[in-house]
């Protein structure tokens, strides 16, 4: 046995990297980056969401960098974001402005602009196709073709590009709480530590951030029992919207930077404990990915609540959600830990000698 | 050139990985965590490309202080050579070009997770320490803004009882590592978890002590020549952990703190410094005399 009992930290390393790379390369199909934007774009929404940072081609290349784990990809985002200067901020936009790709209601059969079922996974029989396995570019290319030319003939006519929120209605009969528009500059919590007890701008940024396991764990509780919330979806839309952001030399003119796609729920959360109206819990997420956005809903309205309940503890929600804290701290218990222990185990010897163990 | 995952190409990032404006920013934070001794400033951390949890708050010190000129020492529960020790001196050399050394001396900023290294530091010398766990104070309430009503009222009748409680159950009030110190006679702060054995070693030390916790986005400071001191009742004075009879078996130090080695096969412990720069040092002294009574 040699001197140094753990050490070479430097080699291991290396060669445990280069061992990566090996796991990375396996098999004899490059992997393009183009192929895992366009063809695993829910898998792009998630990552983009998680990092707060909407930015499809680099979660592509995130993605490809480590074999596709969520987790890895996420942080790659988030670290590279941190190094770059924010020169901007961009206008405020409402959901309202949003060119709906879908848009659904469990309250009301008839909304206003009509109901557009969209693209989902909620009614397609989740049966494995084994056609896939053999699926041609050009039979696809060919699909495409006239899925874009019966597309044009039959446009949705009678459906509006955006619409008011259906949530209005109730809003006119007075029969949702009262909520006071807040017209505060939004706390960021990027460029500083979550303020205790947290701004509502904050609460939504950290929700929208964070996991989308953690969130739709804790609202599966909340509904379930846990909590006070019955929800129904009041309105649930996703689609695209467009970002600006001043021109530096005049304030009165606009830039348009570019689109985001994003999923918006407003929710109906039941009544008020105090005879207020009905309770709104409101959700927005990156990319197309419903479960996050109503899952954000339950929680923003089961954090208004004054109750028992570990979803309505502010600390307990916004805390424990973020993909880089969660995954980091379980992580560093794989670090040595050599120092501790020996402190550890010197006071459970200590107490042994003394007759106060064992 | 063939780069490998995870290594960074110095040109791509700004000195020292973080944009300039984030660095001003830590170190505002790092002047009034160094005014008010113990207290725990938040800061907006920023994500690195190492893990939250693996010492980013102790990186994003080092970083928004160090200048090409400075030399780092990075130790990780008292190694040089610990992985993650070596993962993020990687980091912060890729991105600075700084110089390294394992020598406590020669080094202007050691960052460290778990130990204080056994040569006395200077007054022109940094201790940056990572930090898992800030709040001493988290046995008493989970809620954050519950201690941190308790820290501003220091309303610390919590925390004594719960040492008082661990005293009557377990017959000891001190913890493992990470045991509580009152700073400058106001703040309760947690030394982060460095064994008992190096708590003294803050009490009026001549260098800065900075602690920083990337997750939990605190910096708090202890400034040269200040009073702290380890939480303890009249009765049941301070103790350290009992390194006595214990001697290194590199180097013959004694009166360190030691790592301890089972040899599975003679069924036998042994001991060696946990500080593995202070331990090299000796034993180069050790050769060095050696050779001179040859000569």
């Amino acid at each position: 046995m040699g001197y140094v009992a753990v050490t070479g930290g430097q080699e291991a390393i290396e060669a445990s990297i280069e061992l990566l790379k090996e796991y990375r390369a396996k098999g004899c199909q490059e992997l393009d980056i183009q192929v895992v934007r366009d063809r695993m774009a829910l898998l792009i929404d998630r990552i983009m969401s998680e990092a707060g940072l909407y930015a499809p081609d680099y979660a592509a290349l995130a993605l490809k960098q480590c074999e596709g784990s969520p987790e890895e990809a996420v942080f790659l985002l988030r670290a590279y974001r941190s190094t770059l200067q924010r020169n901007y901020v961009s206008k405020t936009v409402s959901g309202e402005d949003m060119h709906i790709r879908r848009r659904i209601s469990s309250a009301f059969k008839d909304i206003p602009g009509g109901q557009m079922l969209g693209a989902t996974y909620d009614y397609v029989h989740r049966l494995l196709d084994f056609s896939l396995k053999n699926e041609k570019e050009e039979e696809l290319e060919a699909w495409r073709d006239s899925f874009v030319q019966s597309h044009a003939q039959n446009e949705y006519v009678t459906l509006s590009d955006t619409a008011p929120r259906v949530l209005d209605l109730l809003r006119a009969e007075g029969l949702l709480e009262d909520v006071e528009e807040d017209t505060s500059e939004p706390c960021d919590v990027t460029m500083e530590k979550l303020p205790l007890p947290a701004p509502r701008s904050a609460i939504l940024q950290t929700l929208t951030r964070a996991d989308t396991g953690f969130v739709s764990g804790l609202a599966y509780s909340d509904i379930r029992g846990f909590g006070m919330s019955h929800p129904t979806i009041g309105e649930l839309r996703y689609g695209k919207l467009s970002i600006e952001v001043v021109y530096p030399l005049d304030e009165e003119e606009s830039w348009y930077v570019g689109d985001i796609c994003v999923t918006e729920v407003e929710g109906l959360m039941g009544e008020r404990p105090d005879k207020s109206g009905i309770g709104v819990g409101y959700g927005c997420v990156f990319g197309r990915n419903d479960t996050k956005a109503i899952a954000m809903a339950v929680l923003d309205h089961a954090l208004t609540l004054d109750i028992d309940s570990p979803t309505s503890d502010m600390e307990f929600v916004l805390l424990h959600g973020d993909c880089l804290e969660m995954n980091g701290f379980i992580s560093h218990l794989k670090l040595p830990h050599y120092v501790t222990f020996q402190s550890k185990l010197d006071s459970l010897r200590h107490r042994k000698k003394e007759g106060n163990w064992k | 050139m063939n780069q490998r995952v995870g290594e960074v190409q110095s040109t791509d990032y700004n000195f020292a990985f973080l944009d300039e404006g984030s660095k001003r920013e830590i170190r505002r934070s790092v002047l009034k965590a160094v005014a008010i001794p113990g207290y725990q400033v938040p800061f907006g951390s920023r994500e690195l490309p190492i893990g939250r949890g693996w010492g980013t708050g102790g990186i994003q010190l080092t970083m928004s202080l160090i200048g090409p000129k400075d030399v780092l020492k990075v130790i990780d529960q008292g190694n040089d050579d610990s992985v993650n020790a070596v993962s993020i001196k990687k980091l912060i050399c890729a991105t600075t070009g700084v110089e390294t050394t394992t020598d406590t001396a020669e080094a202007d900023i050691i960052q460290s997770r778990h130990r204080i290294p056994e040569e006395p530091l200077r007054e022109d010398q940094v201790l940056v320490l990572q930090v898992p766990n800030p709040e001493p104070l988290r046995g008493v309430s989970p809620h954050e803004e519950v201690t941190r009503q308790l820290h501003g009222d220091a309303e610390y009748t919590g925390i004594w009882v719960n040492l008082f409680e661990q005293l009557l159950k377990k017959g000891t009030p001190f913890r493992g590592a990470a045991h509580p110190v009152m700073a400058n006679h106001r703040y309760i702060m947690s030394p982060s978890p460095i064994p008992r054995y190096d708590n003294p070693k803050r009490n009026q030390a001549k260098c800065l002590y900075l602690l920083g916790a990337g997750r939990e986005k605190k910096i708090y400071a202890v400034p040269p020549y200040t009073d702290v001191e380890s939480l303890a009742f009249e009765d049941y004075p301070f103790r350290r952990e009992d390194m006595s009879g214990r001697k290194c078996r590199i180097c013959g130090a004694e009166n360190v703190y030691f790592d301890e080695i089972y040899d599975a096969e003679k069924g036998e412990h042994y001991y060696q410094c946990s500080d593995t720069g202070y331990c090299q040092k000796r034993r180069r002294q050790q050769e060095e005399q050696g050779e001179e009574k040859h000569e």
